[in-house]
């Protein structure tokens, strides 16, 4: 597709885009994919102990204690991101800190501080999932889909 | 004590594949968690999240990828009782709590802080 794009150009941009991609930087993928590695392991591992304490004093199992687990992240996020310290991990650990569920939190809960001048309803409450939004969407239309198939190979299917 | 040292690493292996999603095939952060979403969405419709769970714990639950999981499993578990239409009114049933903490803790976030820069 990038191909196609380019025929339809004028001869210069064609030369300029060549040029513009010698001279651009070139990321470091490899100390990106470390750093990622670190810090997205190491939030895992909080989201463990924390999932530790809830199956010893709670008396969660081990598969319902990630929902309260998710719970406590989205707070911790919606602290870090307050006091502004969330998005100086993040430029760091890159994927590390958008992959686990505090970069989902992250992004609702900025968006949300950041349009809290455009009012509430509009504001806050009309912006909040404007880059949340679409992994609901599409999470929930994937498991609509894997769900329907499923059921109905159970059903119908004998599986 | 395993568990721990599991949940670091395959936390950390996921969020690299998520690094490399966005620096190889240069997609936006959107995307990245998007694709994982549905990623985790059909590897529980093959019955491979659950293992992955009790395997590596919280490395398994805290990515997004629980997140699809979650959804298909709360869809699944009201389809065995109610037929087709338990796969529409059970799709929020265990993922609500990722999403209500997103919202009350947001609007919370927002009456308190306020923005930077």
């Amino acid at each position: 597709m990038a191909n196609n794009k380019k025929k339809n150009l004028p001869p210069q941009a064609q030369e300029y885009q060549a040029f513009q991609k010698q001279r651009e930087v070139k990321r470091p993928i490899l100390i990106n994919c470390i750093k990622a590695f670190l810090v997205g392991g190491t939030v895992c591992l909080i989201g463990q102990v924390i999932t530790t304490f809830y199956i010893y004093f709670f008396n969660f199992t081990e598969q319902t204690a990630g929902n309260p687990t998710v719970a406590t992240l989205i707070f911790i996020t919606m602290l870090l991101t307050g006091f502004g310290i969330y998005d100086r991990i993040g430029q760091f650990a890159g994927a590390g800190t958008a992959v686990p569920v505090t970069g989902f939190g992250n992004a609702v809960i900025s968006a949300a501080i950041e349009h809290r001048t455009e009012g509430y309803i509009l504001g806050v409450g009309g912006s909040m999932f404007k880059v949340a939004g679409p992994v609901i969407v599409y999470g929930v239309f994937a498991a609509f889909v894997v769900a329907i198939i499923k059921t109905v190979l159970i059903q119908w299917g004998g599986l | 004590m395993m568990i721990f040292f599991w949940a670091f690493v395959i936390g950390g292996l996921i969020c690299v594949i998520g690094q490399l999603m966005l620096d190889v095939f240069k997609l936006t952060p959107a995307h990245t968690l998007t694709i994982l979403v549905v990623v985790g969405a059909v590897l529980d419709g093959f019955g491979l999240y659950e293992p992955l769970i009790d395997f590596a714990g919280a490395g398994a639950t805290v990515p997004i990828t629980s997140f699809g999981n979650n959804l298909v499993h709360g869809a699944m578990e009201e389809a065995q009782q109610h037929g087709l239409i338990g796969v529409v009114t059970g799709m929020f049933e265990v993922t609500s709590s990722g999403i209500s903490a997103a919202i009350i803790f947001g609007v919370i976030g927002s009456l308190i802080f306020k923005p930077k820069g």
